[in-house]
């Protein structure tokens, strides 16, 4: 017995010891490689013009707060999801309802649209991911086509569908992220690595391969390969949670939000964080980050109720959106850029637009 | 499935990722970040959030009279 409790116990110190040598061996490369900072490197970028953000759209009608959403490819549709359990899909265009479902499960943390636009995946606290195809009938029960896909043990905190209707990837608090195959519901792969709750992902821009990108609890970020289930780089510089990751546009890099209020850019080729997004009154957790199209700008919602857009190259703060009246909890860049939405824990939605 | 392992488990885990990671090819800061602000100033002016959506082109303008009140 004791002899046991001696061997475990050097075990962990030579481990931790073996650690914080490759952490360091880790932190010198990357140092050699920081020869200069982004913001330097953009001085000689052209200076943003000041903004005039405007509210177009308020979409009412949900019950409680909004958790998440998503834009479907066609840039006019949404969809959101709800503490209380309801789905909706939204025409942004007109704010009509055109779905809505209710979830056999309260806290529905993620939801996504096909890219067909025929169909959304949502979850929460029932552990799973669930996919419901959109009738044209205005009147069909859509929780009759119902297909549970993907089964974790501890509650669902995202989902994504790949290039087409036919593979979701979802994200855990178990700790995990997985890939499924929509049809047969069948685990096609697994991602372990986060030592606690992954609570987000983005999958890389299709041109530039198959990767991903989760956030969790553990103040990680890693990045994985689809394929192998390998986990290729690794970014712990954050101070808490995070609560979303988002790629680049051009996918050689990815922005996150945290509960240590910060945003942070993390370049993957030069493998290191570049840039910090932050300012000294800023104090609450940043909840949801997107990139507008070209990348120039970074929309971050936060849990102090307001919207902070950052210009990316210099790491400045060109404009403050208020409106919502608690947490903003989601936030997306239309498929065409042409504007950004925002879900909040006061039950709204509202559209946004440069004019 | 993390939260379960023990300790010990989780260490190993971070052991062998780090040796991964510590032969991962690297690019220096200075090359990256120009290539990030080349592909951000090709793309910027049809960024529509920067430069904004011409009325008539945009969806969420009222075609004719009325207005939004925000």
């Amino acid at each position: 017995m004791a002899c046991q409790g001696l061997a475990s116990g050097e075990t962990l110190k030579s481990l931790k010891a073996e650690s914080e040598t490759l952490r360091k061996k880790l932190e010198e490369e990357r140092k050699k490689l920081h020869d200069v900072e982004l913001e330097k490197v953009a001085e000689k970028a052209e200076a943003l013009g000041e903004l005039n953000m405007k509210t177009r759209r308020t979409l009412k009608g949900h019950g409680n707060k909004v958790l998440c959403m998503d834009w479907c490819k066609d840039k006019r549709r949404i969809v959101s999801s709800s503490q209380d359990g309801k789905v909706i899909v939204w025409d942004a265009f007109t704010t009509n309802k055109e779905h809505a479902v209710t979830m056999p499960t309260t806290w529905v943390m993620a939801c996504a649209y096909a890219p067909s636009g025929c169909a959304i995946a949502c979850g929460g606290l029932d552990n799973k991911c669930s996919v419901y195809p959109l009738s044209l009938d205005k009147d069909e029960n859509l929780s009759a086509k119902k297909k549970s896909v993907a089964m974790h043990t501890n509650y669902l905190s995202g989902c994504t569908f790949t290039n087409s209707d036919m593979q979701i990837l979802t994200s855990s608090g178990d700790g995990t992220s997985a890939l499924w195959d929509v049809e047969s519901g069948q685990l096609l792969q697994s991602f372990h690595g986060h030592s606690a709750d992954v609570l987000t992902l983005d999958l890389a821009p299709s041109e530039t391969g198959n990767t991903f990108v989760s956030g969790g609890s553990d103040k990680k970020a890693n990045v994985w390969d689809l394929r192998s289930g390998q986990n290729v780089q690794s970014f712990d510089t954050h101070d808490s949670d995070i609560n979303c990751v988002k790629y680049y546009p051009s996918g050689d890099a990815f922005a996150s939000a945290s509960d240590d209020s910060t945003c942070r850019l993390f370049d993957l080729r030069a493998d290191r964080e570049v840039s910090i997004y932050s300012k000294d009154s800023i104090i609450f957790g940043a909840a949801s980050v997107d990139f507008s199209l070209s990348g120039r700008l970074l929309f971050a919602g936060y849990n102090d109720y307001t919207i902070n857009v950052w210009d990316v190259l210099k790491g400045t703060r060109v404009a403050i959106l208020f409106g919502h009246e608690n947490r903003v909890s989601s936030l997306r860049v239309s498929p065409d850029g042409t504007a950004f939405c925002s879900g909040s824990w006061d039950n709204t939605l509202r559209v946004r637009q440069e004019g | 499935m993390a939260r379960d392992m023990s300790d010990i488990d989780i260490l190993k885990m971070e052991l062998e990722q780090l040796k991964k990671e510590v032969s991962t090819p690297r690019e220096p800061v200075s090359k990256t970040s120009k290539e990030t602000m080349d592909w951000c100033e090709a793309a910027s002016g049809t960024d529509l959030l920067i430069t904004g959506v011409p009325d008539d082109k945009n969806p969420y303008k009222p075609e004719k009279g009325g207005c939004i009140i925000t």
